[in-house]
């Protein structure tokens, strides 16, 4: 018989995805083992027009990453959809936009402008990049890239969401078990829609710090005092998202002393992570005094980048104003 | 599975069909997805309209009903109890205000229907996911909390316990009475205000139901109507009330002499151990350790040496007692406007300018000068008087509002001032307003017999720098007499400054205490300010008298019998059913991060360290949605206000209003 069929594809994301599909170790093994990889540009060569040929619903499990730019990732992503039995939304950029969607605070053009024209940026001629070449050969194009980013399941149905920037290898794993067992009939999926590979709860869930009743007086970088090992970050007035952020990484960063930044999403239910965490941190600041809370809310340097750090597409707001 | 929507259109009269076209709305309506039946009726409210409702849920089976009418504060509870009598769970109605959020605020039929469709449109998206919900049905503690001695309080207590039920009756100040109890006579009879007040204080000093807590303050409260714990501070009077007799020869022994500012207005002088007044109950003094001479300098106890009965206890300290009753009522009154922020009238600076409670004082027999109107040198009866109407009242620079009692008040002084002395009186006045029972007989009264010259117009100063002849030693009022058009100096010997009635100065912190409301000039608010005058927004909680806006005593005593009449009436049932829109934590999702733990404003929220979560007590809570809001990890949920019903209700609005959108932008 012949092997189910796995796919990966990487559309607007950084790669660490890729890196933590291999960093499962040796259970990269029976991902061989029980299928038949057709499709995995970062790992082998393949080409899109094999995947056009394939039959509808024929690739069994396509975990897709990053965030949809331009027209090729959406081209990519509706192929996909259409091609794969289970699409599943494989980290940060691919369901909630993660820091290619922090672009959508700006426009498409302030992007290319920017990254042609910084003072790092070697361009003597400042030349823009052309969508369209005439050359010799023909005519070359790039794809074309969107003013706004958006997450996967804005431009296709998503059957499975699966958080993290990247997720863990040890969720991974349990994903990937988990599917296996499903396939020889040993195990149920979960409703379509649903979070895999995640907690329940949020990382303050797993975190093992000592916390009591929160009330804030000043914000403060990690470099600016002596951390406490025990207690909870945000009471010593670090801005940790852990209280808004799905749990299921073990709450690695706060146990390494440094505060979450909310990779892993919203919490189950919530509809908007950024407005959460600050309605909760607003909730907390120990003032009545209007001057003294604006000098405490100060401490908060990048409030879009803090707040928004990875859900910024897939908010109730999705972009700034568009001009 | 798809609910069968029922949406109701009312016109009220003209109201809302006067502008918007309700035919259409109705039609429109009939067309949107889930919606059932849609019609438009004359008024909603009526029997007849509310038997359309219930026919239409028993005969085609509607599932879900939205009325838009007027706003849910007037009828919400109206068409909820319409769908209950037909078999559908009230909490499955939404009510979309069409009356005061739409015809009442725009005269333009064309916005005023796309906003009626917009708000329908909300309401019926919402209604599909609102959610059965049943009454939280609790035990009422028949005991009563009143809060404020004055004469309103005194009546509720009385009122209360008369029912049979026991009343807390805690006062600040060593005596209740309050204001009244300065006053030397009453307008518009002129009867004796002790006269009519101290059988009332006898009473709820006596009564078998009433415990009275005086030199006493609530400090804190905690529960939810019929179940509320009152913690009171009582304050040390260092003397012993089981022992002390109140013979008074404590207070007579007393070598140090203070100024009276409470009771006395700052006329009069009263001793370091006191009672205000003969009259004061309870009988028992107080000390006034910052005064006493043993408290200051160490030696004295003149007052232990000749306490016959032993009573006096320099070592007695504050005692806080706790206690539950089951519904409060606020009556803590009113503080009188403070003349100096008004320099050019010269209170404070120039001796002779009073202000209205020192003028209760001077002309109360039991006063500092028995009685006599004389001015502050003590000897000299005043040929000539002034008496300035709305000081500090209806004025944008100190308070908008009118004091509602000064013009009687003036019109009293004039008649006293006359009946006393003999002088000639002025009275200055913007208008005269006396609306109610036998007031305008007691003004023309005045106006015929006391020779009492009205000038109409604003005082714009007080002086003594005399500047025409007649004018030297005496105070002169400047003012625009507006009846002739004319500048005008007029000399006197006294001053009697009408000042306005003002919120206690700590009405905000007393509102916190109890979870009610200060409107912007800071009275209590009332639920509803016709129909509901003596209830707030915080169930069990009720006001009364001048706390809640200026009024006279006969209003003060109607409302303190009203509130009692209330609680009275909750009492009697027994249990109440309180709104099951509450919040609960989903304890899966908690986290246990603790945000939330000191958001509650009634402290609902406890931190269950066993099991790392935080969890709310649904009798607590009020349904106030603020630890909703907090919960970073969105496990609290309030029932009645999901995010499915407060997204969707969202949605529906801005489809109409934008139309049906990309989800997201390009
Ligand atoms: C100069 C003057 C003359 C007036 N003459 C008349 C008149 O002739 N006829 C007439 O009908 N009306 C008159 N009024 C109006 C009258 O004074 C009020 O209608 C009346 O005092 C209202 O009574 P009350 O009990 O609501 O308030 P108050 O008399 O102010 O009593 C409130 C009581 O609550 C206590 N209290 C306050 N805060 C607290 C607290 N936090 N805890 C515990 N206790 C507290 C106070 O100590 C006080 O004892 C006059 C008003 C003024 C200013
Ligand atoms: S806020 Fe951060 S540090 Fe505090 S308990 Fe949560 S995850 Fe841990
Ligand atoms: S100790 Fe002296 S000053 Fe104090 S109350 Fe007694 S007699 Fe008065
Ligand atoms: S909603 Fe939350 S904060 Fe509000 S009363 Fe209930 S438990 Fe307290
Ligand atoms: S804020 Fe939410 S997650 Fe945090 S303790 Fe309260 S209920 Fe739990």
């Amino acid at each position: 018989m012949a092997k189910p069929k796995f796919a990966m594809y990487w559309a607007a994301s950084c790669g660490g995805c890729e890196i933590a599909v291999l960093n499962i170790a040796e259970k990269i093994l029976d991902v061989d083992a029980n299928f038949d990889v057709v499709f995995w540009p970062v790992a082998m060569d393949a080409k899109y027009k094999d995947v056009e040929g394939m039959s509808d619903g024929e690739i069994t499990l396509c975990l897709f990453n990053g965030g949809i730019r331009n027209d090729e990732n959406e081209r990519l992503a509706k192929l996909l959809r259409k091609k794969s039995a289970v699409l599943v939304a494989f980290g940060s950029c691919a369901n909630e936009g993660c820091i290619p969607g922090l672009a959508n605070l700006t426009s498409g053009k302030a992007v290319i402008e920017t990254a042609f024209s910084t003072v790092s940026t070697d361009n003597p001629h400042n030349v823009r990049p052309a969508y369209d070449y005439p050359a010799a050969e023909g005519e070359l194009h790039i794809p074309r890239m969107y003013e706004t980013l958006k997450t996967l399941d804005q431009v296709v149905p998503v059957d499975y969401y699966m958080p993290g920037c990247p997720p863990e290898s040890h969720q991974i794993a349990t994903v990937i078990d988990l599917v296996i067992a499903a396939l020889k009939g040993e195990a149920k999926l979960p409703p379509a829609g649903a979070v895999i590979g995640a907690g329940n709860s949020t990382v303050c869930d797993e975190c093992s710090r000592k916390r009591s009743e929160k009330l804030i007086k000043e914000f403060r970088r990690t470099w600016q005092i002596p951390m406490d090992q025990q207690e909870c970050l945000l009471e010593q007035g670090i801005l940790c998202s852990g209280m808004a952020t799905r749990s299921g990484c073990n709450a690695r960063c706060p146990a390494a002393n440094m505060p979450c930044i909310g990779c892993y999403g919203p919490a189950p239910d919530v509809v908007d992570q950024g407005a959460r965490m600050m309605s909760a941190v607003s909730s907390v600041i120990d003032s009545k005094d209007p001057a003294e809370i604006e000098r405490i809310l100060d401490g908060i340097v990048d409030p879009a980048g803090t707040f928004y750090r990875f859900g910024l597409a897939s908010s109730l707001l999705h972009r700034a104003k568009a001009q | 599975m798809s609910e069968k929507v029922g949406v109701y259109i009312c016109h009220c009269g003209a109201n809302i069909a006067g502008v918007v076209d309700v035919a259409a709305l109705s039609h429109w309506a009939g067309e949107l997805p889930d919606v059932a039946v849609a019609r438009d009726y004359k008024f909603m409210c009526s029997s007849l309209g509310q038997e359309l409702i219930e026919k239409d849920i028993q005969e085609l089976g509607l599932t879900r009903v939205v009325v838009a009418a007027c706003s849910p504060h007037l009828h919400e509870a109206t068409f909820r109890n319409c769908c209950k009598r037909a078999g559908l769970n009230p909490y499955l109605f939404e009510m979309a205000s069409i009356r005061e959020q739409v015809s009442w605020v725009t005269a333009n039929k064309t916005v005023a229907l796309e906003k009626s469709k917009a708000l329908i449109s909300g309401a019926v998206h919402r209604v599909i996911h609102n959610q059965a919900l049943e009454p939280i049905i609790v035990d009422i503690n028949p005991n009563v909390l009143v809060v404020g001695g004055g004469i309103t309080g005194i009546q509720a207590a009385l009122e209360i316990a008369d029912a049979g039920y026991h009343v807390y009756l805690v006062e600040r100040e060593p005596s209740i009475g309050g204001h009244m109890a300065q006053f030397d006579k009453t307008f518009p009879t002129l009867d004796c205000s002790a006269c009519i007040l101290t059988p009332k204080m006898f009473s709820a000093g006596t009564h078998p139901n009433i415990t009275l807590l005086t030199w006493s303050e609530v400090e804190k409260v905690d529960g939810y109507v019929g179940n509320f714990t009152v913690k009171v501070r009582q304050k040390a009077r260092k003397v012993n009330t089981e022992l002390c007799t109140g013979c008074g020869i404590c207070e007579q022994k007393c070598p140090k002499k203070v100024i009276d500012t409470v009771f006395e207005a700052g006329m009069g002088l009263r001793k370091a151990v006191y009672t205000p007044f003969p009259q004061a109950v309870p009988k028992y003094p107080v000390m006034d350790v910052q005064n006493c001479t043993f408290f200051q300098k160490g030696t004295c106890k003149a007052c232990e040496k000749f306490c016959p009965t032993g009573a006096i206890d320099f070592k007695q300290e504050d005692k806080v007692v706790s206690f539950d009753v089951g519904n409060i009522i606020l009556a803590t009154g009113w503080d009188l406007f403070d003349c100096r922020r008004i320099p050019q009238y010269g209170y404070g600076r120039l001796a002779n300018v009073y202000n209205s409670l020192e003028f209760e004082r001077l002309s109360n027999a039991a006063g500092p000068t028995g009685g006599k109107v004389i001015l502050r040198d003590g000897v000299t009866v005043p040929q000539s008087v002034g008496i300035i109407h709305c000081v500090g009242s209806r004025d944008k620079n100190y308070n908008p509002y009118c004091s509602a009692i000064c013009c009687m008040q003036s019109l009293k002084f004039a008649h006293l001032v006359k009946e006393k002395t003999g002088a000639q009186v002025y009275n200055f006045y913007i208008d005269i307003r006396t609306p109610l029972k036998a007031y305008d007989e007691f003004y023309q009264h005045i106006l015929e017999t006391d020779e009492t010259r009205f000038v109409r117009g604003k005082v714009a100063e007080v002086t003594d720098a005399a500047r025409l002849p007649g004018e030297e030693g005496k105070l002169i009022i400047q003012v625009e007499d507006t009846l002739i058009g004319k500048q005008r100096r007029i000399p006197v010997d006294m001053v009697i400054l009408s000042a306005g009635l003002e919120p206690r100065h700590d009405a905000k912190e007393v509102a916190k205490l109890f979870g009610i409301g200060c409107s912007a000039d800071q009275w209590f608010i009332e639920r509803h300010p016709k129909l509901d005058p003596v209830a707030t927004m915080t169930e069990g909680v009720f006001v009364a008298g001048v706390c809640q806006g200026p009024k006279d005593i006969p209003l003060s005593v109607t409302q303190g019998a009203a509130a009692a009449a209330r609680v009275i009436g909750l009492v009697n049932r027994k249990q109440v059913s309180l709104e099951p829109v509450r919040a609960s934590v989903n304890a899966e999702q908690c986290s246990g991060c603790r945000i939330c733990n000191n958001q509650c404003p009634f402290n609902a929220i406890s931190f269950l360290v066993d099991k790392g979560v935080s969890e709310i007590n649904p009798a607590l809570c009020q349904g106030c949605g603020t630890c909703v809001a907090a919960c970073p990890a969105g496990a609290i949920t309030g029932s009645h206000y999901t995010n499915a019903q407060i997204l969707s209700q969202i949605e529906g609005i801005l489809e109409v209003e934008l139309g049906q959108r990309e989800a997201v932008p390009a």
